[in-house]
């Protein structure tokens, strides 16, 4: 996984709440047995007046020149701005890796989905919880000033505008430190071999039949 | 000292190591699997040079890109076919049981887990998929995951996580004749909103609850996603008990015995205390109906499709003018009356046996409606159709205009070729009302089997009840 440690990057609003993950990465893209690739057809039904399906070349797409991914000034976005519940729906991590691919590496919402929030972690992607009422000025800013940046530091836990104010937000320190340092979970885990085992014998006593 | 919650006693019972910071290492006692979250984990684990720590917990079936009509000539989408192959590839190389597509045990992935005896109370459940919710029906923590932990789960067996906050849904009294478990999952989530346990796994509790069986307990904890919590679950009672005995992979002899021991204690203490409490009337419950784009947009059917102009906020009634939008619906329309398009009778929240008798018993006599241009029935498994079957409620539906189909996933989602057009208003049983989720442009309304049965036959919305 790559690491995330700070991030100078623009940001693009995507006023609404609820977003769930049918809609960051339609169904039909979901027959993938790959993991990379997702990123032309992130929020597709949104981004495209024509129907997508696997396969098609992004160029031949027609972009929808109201969805606020295709405006001119967010092109190159890394930021995404967005509302309460971002990520609801589904468990597919495949939303994550649509976001990634795009080369979305921090999302700024008053609140997550669960599943959405924990698989961000796992994909090198921040997921930033702020108050509502920040998240409402950081929209108005954002449409107020083009070119409206934000830079995100994950040692110090801040998220700095342009006018200089950091904002606190919370992360789970276990979470941090992976994040920081790119670090697989699986090879962490398997450090603790020892105790799963010994896990194991005590329940294969305890309740042989989840062992049968 | 307070008593501790079913949430707490599933959780005690399977930590492995806790972490200064509380977080903790989960071992996992089942792990269902799928076709379309698994390529990539199964994947990962071979460039790594890893195996399954117990393939022996782990049991898959396709369900999401399966056909569901005539499967003799296997999956024409070559894209699709490729990721069934897949799965059978993966579970053939490192041991992992399958149902394949052409099993009678194949089914929904959560239809198949509690039929089978391979979900039971008291374990860790995960699969990755948000509707894993559903096995906590049979007092069992299960949850939904993405595709790097379905890797972490068949690498370590194990998942880190941290304690979720605990809420009670009490639903005390009795349900009013028509009025389902899903009416109730609906009612809980316009009463708390998909957000409202987010961060919780819910406990449904009270009499209505109790006086529930499997089938309906499945189709709420199933919704308890749509919610926000990633787990739902009821206590074990007799019924649980009932329901599990002589299931294939369920303990026999003297292993029963133990286990039923245990599972009897596997219910919230009487002093138990929760971070929240919701209580619903269950007698105030009457049939639900979806009118918009997120499960919390929902009424009954004798209520009106909201004006974004009672919104409480400027961003709730920004959302309510989209969503009428997308559904194509004035404000304080009646939802009775609505006309519908097609019919979805299925998934993982209503196809199991109970939802297809129920639907059937509307549909018996009666004919599907000449604007309806399609009403299909999708069991959940191989074994709920032969069932169904053998009580000849297949003719039933056939005779009534219904279409009659192979188990999976289906229209609920849309991955196979069962999807709606453009435009299209679908009376469906399913769980999400999501843009797009059932096709692009296609409108969905979540309802009841018999609702849905009933909005076939009459071409609309329509008060089960009052047929």
């Amino acid at each position: 996984m790559q690491a995330f440690t700070t991030l100078d990057g623009l940001v693009v609003p995507l006023d609404r709440a609820n977003v769930d993950t049918d809609a960051i990465i339609p169904k039909q893209f979901l027959k993938s047995i790959k993991r990379a690739g997702f990123g032309p057809n992130l929020f597709d039904e949104w981004r495209y007046l024509d129907h997508g399906e696997p396969g098609m070349d992004p160029a031949t797409r027609q972009p929808n020149p109201e969805f606020v991914l295709n405006f001119p000034r967010y092109a190159g976005a890394s930021v995404l701005l967005a509302r309460d519940n971002f990520g609801c729906g589904s468990s597919r991590e495949h939303a994550p890796w649509a976001l990634e691919d795009y080369g979305i590496r921090a999302i700024i919402a008053p609140s997550f989905a669960d599943i959405f929030y924990n698989n961000c972690f796992k994909n090198g992607v921040l997921p930033i919880m702020l108050d509502a009422a920040v998240v409402e000025r950081l929209f108005g800013e954002c449409a107020a000033s083009e070119g409206y940046r934000l830079v995100i530091d994950l040692d110090r836990q801040t998220v700095t505008t342009p006018g200089g104010e950091a904002l606190a937000f919370e992360v789970d320190g276990g979470r941090k430190h992976r994040l920081l340092n790119g670090l697989d979970d699986i090879g962490l885990t398997l450090l603790q071999a020892d105790r799963i085992k010994a896990y194991e014998e005590r329940r294969r006593v305890e309740a042989p039949w989840l062992f049968a | 000292m307070s008593g501790q919650t079913l949430f707490q006693k599933l959780w005690d019972a399977h930590v492995v190591h806790v972490e200064d910071d509380g977080t903790t290492l989960l071992y996992i006692d089942r792990h269902l699997v799928h076709e379309v979250t698994s390529p990539q984990a199964f994947e990962g684990l071979k460039l790594a040079h890893r195996v399954p720590r117990r393939a022996d917990a782990a049991v898959a079936v396709p369900d999401h890109n399966v056909p569901t009509t005539d499967r003799s000539q296997g999956i024409t989408d070559p894209v699709s076919r490729l990721q069934v192959e897949t799965l059978d590839a993966n579970c053939a190389e490192f041991g992992i049981t399958e149902f394949r597509m052409d099993d009678i045990r194949q089914g929904i992935v959560h239809v198949i887990g509690p039929e089978e005896g391979l979900t039971l109370p008291g374990m860790t459940v995960v699969c990755g998929d948000s509707h894993t919710s559903t096995h906590g029906a049979f007092g069992a923590l299960a949850f939904g995951i993405g595709t790097s932990e379905v890797e972490h789960v068949l690498a370590t067996q194990c998942l880190w996580q941290k304690p979720s906050k605990t809420m009670l849904v009490k639903v005390e009294g009795t349900l009013g004749k028509g009025v389902t478990a899903k009416d109730v999952a609906l009612a809980i989530i316009g009463e708390i909103g998909t957000a409202g346990g987010t961060g919780y796994a819910l406990e449904f509790g009270g009499s209505a609850i109790r006086a529930l069986t499997m089938e309906g307990r499945m189709t709420l904890c199933n919704m308890a996603i749509e919610a926000g919590a990633r787990a739902g679950m009821v206590a074990v009672d007799q019924t649980t008990i009932d329901y599990v005995k002589g299931r294939p992979y369920a303990p026999k002899g003297t292993a029963w015995e133990q286990a039923v021991a245990w599972w009897n204690t596997l219910h919230s203490d009487a002093d138990a205390r929760f971070d929240r409490v919701v209580e619903l009337d269950a007698a105030q419950i009457e049939p639900q109906v979806t009118w918009g784009t997120s499960p919390e947009m929902v009424t009954t059917i004798n209520g009106r499709v909201p004006d974004p102009a009672d919104a409480s906020s400027e961003v709730k009634s920004q959302d309510w003018t989209r969503a009428l939008e997308y559904m194509g619906l004035q404000a304080n329309t009646p939802i009775a009356g609505i006309a519908v398009d097609k019919v979805f009778i299925g998934s993982c929240t209503n196809s199991r046996i109970e939802d297809i008798r129920e639907a059937a018993s509307v549909a018996k006599g009666r004919k599907v409606a000449a604007n309806v241009k399609l009403a299909m029935v999708v069991p959940g498994s191989g074994l709920v159709k032969q069932q169904a079957e053998a009580e000849g409620l297949d003719r039933i539906f056939v005779e009534a205009g219904f279409e009659w189909r192979e188990p999976g996933c289906s229209m609920c989602l849309a991955m196979n070729a069962d999807r709606l057009e453009p435009g299209e208003r679908c009376a469906s049983t399913s769980n999400r009302n999501f843009e797009g989720r059932q096709g692009q442009g296609g409108r969905t309304h979540l309802v009841s089997p018999a609702m849905a049965a009933a909005a076939a036959c009459a071409g609309h919305f329509v008060d089960v009840r009052k047929l």
